[in-house]
């Protein structure tokens, strides 16, 4: 498994500045960061939020000239209803093969790790601390903070997504099933339910199509993109570099061994480079048209 | 005496009948001599050949030539006879034309020669050919009405020239037009049954049958059903009380391009045209689902105004015949949402988010995810902003990037 990677492998952006603490190795070690669950829930995340964004939008700015333009080539605005209903659906099933996994982990197997340590989700002290400290560096104030395995942003990213689908789904399936969640919520919960659905709809597009592309990918530390979320493994030096308490957690734990693996395949990354960039692209168009139908409005 | 006296005023009557008509023109065939050739022409090429057969059979067949030509009493006659005056017989309809638009403008008409000037044959055509009315041969047949009009009414110079929309298309397109033309069902409206025939009045008159106030006197003399539900209705009410601003059947219906009232393309266009009065309700409704669907097609069936409202017999919400009254909700949303109930109809269609008095929780909610979007988004942009700066910038402040620290 630690053999060397082959010549194709790409190298990974040079770090000059982070100095080899430990035994340098010959060649690049892979670790593992997301299993393949992880990696296909994301896939389904951003195919079904780019559908939904892209069903939704023309809903949204019913008057612009791009979703007239949209209704017509699909023929009204039923078809492309059917597909908003279609993705999220797909998503919702998403979100509950995840929050099933979460209860058997947390609740059945009684792993305490999800919860609260270096691993979980939920933020701690030390992400109100890694906040302040990156702001400080941005300024020039202090030094850069050493990142655990989730980083406050990405914790941010990954609450934001998860209130934003409970939010968005259950003001749309009210919608959806309007006479039947009017047996237990009041006729003004239903006006509420498009403001709420909208207003959180635009948060999500804004936020994901602009702050999460450019933190996450097309910074310069990344860009053009970052291959982690698709290949799940990332190279030592980035490891370290991004990660370094994590890093250091590893060693200091003698888990390096579990972790490491082998170096992406080619295809996988090809594969991954056109399916991560026309995702971009995507969604990019659909910020510009969103910007632009917000400001005209 | 007397015998002899009588018998020489006799003689002198014959004598005087034998001598003075030298050639009597009562014999229509006389003049048919000559004019039966039906490419003879005058002086100025002006056709003036009769069809004798079709003379004949005409409702002016059994007339004589001189009934009308007047002045032609004697062969060789003037190059140029008198024109006919219809009138003489046509009484009540010259009277009715003489006070028409059409008085004005059929001597005006672009283009136009010969008996197409005259107001009579304009409509009727030649009148050596003239058939009556329930001819399907007329001209004014009811299914040729539109194509006689139209000769003028379709004619883009003419259109142009008096300031007309060309209505001669839109109404061929409309559902009156398709069900005279294409279905040929007599009862279908023709021009003449909204306009009148000889006696049009522009609709800025107030004795035209177009004019506002009149249109749905007009338009119920057919739709009897429909014109009863709309006097009943708010709108009905306003207009006969003078109110020329509410609306009439031409302004949700049009007048000419009227379409099927169940179809697509009138649902689509209808909606902004009860929003041209009723803003605040019509930007209110733009803010809601039923509006963003139903907006751009495919999804017609969503609620336009007059599915709730009900479309002519419009009454005020606190009528307890009104559709949108409070106790009638379940069962007018009921019609599209199977299954509402009593919460359901809660749910306000006209709703504005921007409005705390009318809205107070709604307003909040929308006012919690506006300050929510904002702030989350200004943190992050700034946020952003600031680590692409400081990537730009790895030794800024002496300070290595990444791991000085480690």
């Amino acid at each position: 498994m630690t053999e060397p990677v082959s010549a194709a492998t790409p190298v990974p952006a040079p770090a000059p500045e982070v100095p080899a603490r430990t035994t340098a190795p010959a060649q690049t070690r892979w670790f593992q960061r997301f299993t393949l669950g992880q990696r296909y829930l994301h896939a389904v995340l951003f195919t079904t939020f780019l559908g939904l964004a892209g069903t939704g939008l023309p809903l949204r700015f019913s008057s612009t000239p791009w979703a007239m333009r949209m209704a017509k080539i699909t023929q009204g605005f039923g078809t492309i209803l059917f597909f908003h209903k279609f993705f999220a659906l797909v998503l919702t099933l998403a979100f509950i093969i995840h929050v099933r996994e979460i209860v058997a982990r947390g609740i059945f197997h009684r792993d305490k790790s999800i919860f609260w340590g270096p691993t979980s989700m939920v933020a701690n002290w030390k992400d109100v601390k890694d906040l302040f400290g990156h702001m400080r560096w941005f300024l020039g104030l202090g030094p850069k903070p050493n990142f655990e395995r989730y980083a406050y942003w990405e914790k941010f990213d990954y609450w934001a997504v998860f209130w934003g689908m409970v939010v968005i789904g259950f003001s749309g399936y009210a919608m959806w099933f309007a006479p039947f969640f009017a047996r237990f919520l009041p006729g003004w919960a239903l006006n509420a339910a498009l403001v709420i659905h909208s207003e959180e709809g635009l948060l999500a597009i804004l936020f994901i199509f602009s702050i999460h592309f450019v933190n996450t990918h097309l910074r310069p530390d990344s860009f053009p993109m970052d291959m982690v979320i698709f290949t799940g493994r990332e190279s030592e030096e980035e490891f370290k570099t991004r990660r370094p308490d994590e890093y250091k957690r590893m060693v200091a734990e003698g888990k390096s061994a579990t972790r490491i693996t082998d170096a992406p395949q080619p295809w996988l990354l090809n594969f991954s480079r056109v399916v991560g960039f026309t995702a971009i692209a995507i969604g990019l168009t659909l910020l510009v048209l969103t910007l632009t139908a917000y400001i005209a409005e | 005496m007397k015998t002899l006296s009588s018998f020489g005023l006799t003689l002198f009557w014959s004598a005087l009948l034998l001598i003075v008509p030298a050639r009597p023109l009562h014999a229509d065939a006389d003049c048919l001599s000559c004019h039966s050739d039906t490419t003879m022409q005058d002086a100025s090429g002006k056709s003036v050949g009769v069809d004798a057969n079709k003379f004949h059979s005409s409702i002016h067949g059994s007339l004589k030539c001189s009934d009308c030509h007047k002045d032609i009493h004697d062969y060789p006659h003037p190059d140029h006879p008198a024109a006919v005056q219809c009138e003489t017989c046509h009484a009540d309809e010259a009277t009715a034309i003489a006070g028409s638009i059409h008085a004005k403008a059929s001597t005006s008409v672009p283009g136009a020669t010969g008996w197409k000037t005259h107001p009579c044959t304009g409509c009727h055509g030649n009148a050596h050919e003239t058939v009556t009315k329930a001819d399907p041969n007329s001209t004014v047949y009811p299914l040729n009405i539109p194509k006689t009009c139209g000769g003028c009414h379709g004619d883009p110079a003419m259109a142009k020239k008096f300031h007309l929309p060309n209505v001669y298309a839109l109404y061929i397109d409309s559902i009156h037009g398709f069900a005279l033309g294409k279905e040929g069902l007599l009862v279908a409206a023709n021009c003449t049954s909204c306009h009148g025939s000889h006696k049009i009045l522009p609709h800025t008159d107030p004795q035209s049958s177009t004019y506002r106030t009149n249109i749905p006197g007009t338009c119920g003399s057919c739709h009897v059903g429909i014109n009863e539900q709309y006097q009943k209705g708010v709108h009905g009410k306003a207009v006969a009380a003078g109110n020329t601003s509410a609306p009439v059947c031409t302004d949700c219906h049009t007048a000419h391009g009227i379409v099927e009232p169940t179809s697509a393309d009138f649902r689509m266009q209808s909606t902004p045209i009860c929003g041209s009065c009723h803003r605040d309700k019509f930007s209110t409704y733009r803010d809601t689902f039923h509006s963003q669907l139903g907006l751009l097609g495919g999804y017609t069936e969503t609620a336009r105004c007059w599915d709730c409202h009900k479309a002519h017999e419009v009454l005020p919400t606190a009528d307890p015949n009104s559709p949108v009254n409070k106790a009638n909700l379940i069962a007018t949303c009921g019609r599209c949402h199977a299954g509402a109930n009593a919460s359901f109809v809660q749910y306000q269609p006209h709703a504005n988010a921007r409005n705390r008095k009318l809205n107070p929780a709604l307003y909040y909610i929308r006012l919690f995810m506006n300050l929510l979007l904002a702030s989350v988004l200004s943190f992050f942009l700034l946020h952003t902003i600031l680590w692409l700066v400081r990537s730009r910038f790895p030794q800024f402040n002496g300070k290595p990037s990444g791991g000085k620290h480690d």
